[in-house]
């Protein structure tokens, strides 16, 4: 069994111009030690699916009581505050962008970490105190009883953000969300977080779910990935599968839009056009306004998610269009997609 | 015949389009009640950038770079250093108005940089307001909806609030306010880290175009070294307000000599899972000091592997060591 199964996530935002579908019927599982990438442009609902697992979404947004997010078996959605409690923080972590915004800038570091340990296990003080030391030795913080006894504005955003990860580690999560990790801060200082949460995947063995817009970060990190565009997923494989074997419109045209030494002294080939408004979802395939290759079915109606092969899942009418010509393709379910619900003309 | 043309400084067509040299720029910061304490931004950097060409200038935040790209336009008074336009010293502020007529600047953030009051037609009519660039009302419309032309823009969006546009659409407006002043050089300040991987695509990719259209000179800012490596001929690399490599672009990304710049070119992630997993990332240790409380000698002894004594003691001076590559480091043999 997947340590998470998240099957048909529908998260809205009611506001006062309608509904947002924000994140649009998704379904992905994550299995132990793997870490995913979640990929996708501002808007395209990657943190609102983060957020959702966690149930920490404003006021206004509501998860489809028919979604169902299943942690080691247990159904979250609708499983009420108190259980959730017991989820955050102790079994599923989230580090967010902002190191600055996530630390409590009016305790030291020390409190806030120990007090996210004695909430979570069963720890007294000294006992806490010792954790919080070996977790700030562990993400190669220096001298770390100064450091305990230090408010966030004394670090640097690098020395912020491992604090963050070190407070989110410090229950044994089995599952870390990182939210951007990386993307407010430094090259240099990014490549030593990647390296940070790297091996201490290997050693603690938890599943990440890496949320991000760098294609690069998701390259150097991720086993799996997920492609989202305007709230679905465009497409989802293993990373080698997703690079170097895209069947989707959106993922080609975002690889082919990133510099690389093969575009040097050449134009880019840009994705045409601007993300679609999410209160005026069309019909069919979100993408189908800004797609080169789009055909009529696309504009009515959403392409159905099939499988290219046993690591590799599109949702693009051309796969489909082509996988039935050749009958290459198959459903999820493992059916004939030639049989039956094949409407598309 | 040979007749020498005797130089004027009006007639310098032998100059490069911009230089700069040893340009400074401090910053007094309050320490306390009767003390303060100058903030070395930008401390001692010398370039050129020619014709038609883009200077690439990477480094981390706080290295100084947004503060050389507004050094260099007068948008700070330098603190020392000297700016010159094909040859021109710029000194007075009807030097600097001049200047401004060829020289601009896009902006980073598209949306505190346009003003959320005015129409689009307005944000980019105001250059041509201030630099009396037109005849009539009528001249000034038809200048405003070329400009928008140029940029991908409708001209119905010209009567629009920025508000009113997405990310991308801002920064070709804040472009069309850059173009208007017909200017033959422009300071892009990360003109594109603040958008979408499909739409920075799209906007770079104007600035592609519009140099070979008008044959304009960038000095390109950006710490995303993917972007700057594709749009330009030679790359700078900025380490706490001073420049420690300069070279051809392809040159510097692959044969990077100075450590800080072999250490950042290691650490961008490849879009490429397979070059990715197996990249040596040269790992620093450490952070960037405090531009207040910079290292004496050389900025980044603190974080090199290969420091020495005498890189504390002493600046490392920036010379050539191949033809159009210089670098700042007393230890080039060790490092490579």
């Amino acid at each position: 069994m997947a340590l998470l199964e998240v099957n048909n996530l529908r998260t809205s935002f009611f506001t006062d111009a309608g509904e947002v579908k924000a994140v649009n019927g998704i379904s992905f599982s994550l299995d132990h030690g793997k870490v995913l990438g979640i990929v996708g442009e501002s808007g395209s609902g990657k943190s609102v699916t983060a957020y959702s697992i966690l149930q920490i979404l404003a006021s206004t947004a509501k998860i489809n009581p028919e979604s169902s997010i299943k942690f080691d078996g247990q159904e979250l959605v609708g499983s009420g505050e108190k259980v959730m409690r017991k989820i955050r923080g102790n079994k599923i972590s989230i580090i967010f962008q902002d190191p600055m915004t996530s630390l409590n800038p009016t305790y030291t570091i020390g409190h806030q970490l120990m007090e996210a340990i004695m909430l979570h296990t069963p720890r007294n003080k000294q006992q806490a105190r010792e954790r919080a030391l070996e977790m700030l030795r562990l993400v190669n913080i220096n001298e770390p009883e100064k450091r305990m006894k230090q408010y966030p504005f004394e670090f640097s955003g690098g020395m912020r953000q491992r604090i963050v990860i070190a407070m989110a580690l410090a229950c044994e999560p089995d599952i870390l969300i990182a939210d951007e990790p990386t993307t407010a801060l430094d090259v240099t200082i990014q490549a030593q977080i990647l390296e940070l949460m790297n091996s201490l995947q290997k050693e603690l063995g938890m599943a990440i779910i890496m949320i991000t817009h760098d294609l690069g970060v998701v390259a150097q990190m991720c086993d799996e990935v997920i492609v989202m565009y305007a709230g679905s997923i465009c497409e989802q494989g293993t990373a080698e599968e997703i690079f170097y074997n895209p069947k989707h419109e959106y993922t080609k045209g975002l690889m082919r839009s990133i510099p690389t030494t093969s575009t040097l002294g050449t134009k880019l080939q840009p994705i045409t056009g601007t993300p679609i408004d999410l209160l005026n979802m069309p019909e069919g395939c979100p993408f189908a306004p800004r797609c080169d290759a789009a055909m009529k079915a696309c504009i009515y109606k959403h392409p159905e998610n099939v499988l290219i092969n046993n690591d590799h899942a599109a949702s693009c009418w051309m796969n489909i269009k082509e996988g039935i010509e050749d009958g290459s393709i198959t459903r999820l379910d493992g059916t004939d997609i030639a049989e039956g619900g094949n409407d598309n003309e | 015949m040979n007749d020498e043309i005797i130089k004027t400084p009006q007639d310098n067509s032998e100059a490069p389009l911009v230089e700069v040299k040893n340009l400074k720029q401090y910053f007094n910061i309050n320490t306390g009640l009767f003390k303060s304490k100058p903030l070395k931004a930008v401390d001692g950097i010398s370039f050129t950038i020619g014709e038609g060409e883009t200077l690439g200038l990477v480094g981390e935040s706080g290295c100084g770079k947004t503060t050389v790209g507004r050094t260099l336009l007068h948008l700070y008074k330098p603190t020392a250093g000297e700016v010159y336009y094909r040859g021109n010293k710029i000194v007075t502020p009807h030097d600097i108005k001049e200047f401004r007529k060829h020289a601009t600047m896009v902006f980073q953030d598209p949306y505190s940089s346009l003003n959320p009051r005015m129409t689009v037609a307005d944000i980019i009519g105001e250059p041509l307001d201030i630099h009396n660039m037109y005849e009539s009302k009528a001249e000034r419309q038809e200048k405003i909806l070329e400009l928008m032309d140029h940029v991908g823009l409708n001209s119905e969006h010209a009567s629009r609030y920025a508000h009113e546009f997405s990310g991308g659409q801002r920064q070709r407006i804040g472009i069309a306010r850059a173009l208007a002043i017909n200017p033959d050089f422009i300071v892009c300040d990360e003109p594109v880290s603040a958008l979408d991987v499909s739409i920075q695509a799209q906007i770079i990719n104007m600035f592609d175009e519009l140099q070979e259209k008008i044959g304009l000179s960038y000095l390109f800012i950006a710490h995303d070294l993917l972007v700057v490596r594709h749009i330009s001929n030679r790359i700078a690399v900025m380490y706490l307000g001073k420049m420690v490599e300069l070279a051809d672009a392809t040159e510097i990304y692959d044969h990077p000599l100075h450590p800080y710049s072999r250490a950042l070119i290691s650490a961008v992630p490849v879009p490429d899972p397979n070059i990715a997993k197996a990249n040596q990332r040269i790992a620093l240790g450490g952070d960037i000091p405090s531009p207040l409380n910079a290292p004496s000698g050389c900025p980044f002894r603190t974080r090199c592997p290969y420091a020495t004594e005498q890189c504390a003691a002493e600046m490392p001076e920036f010379k050539e060591v191949y033809k159009g590559h210089f670098v700042a480091c007393h230890n080039l043999d060790k490092v490579n």
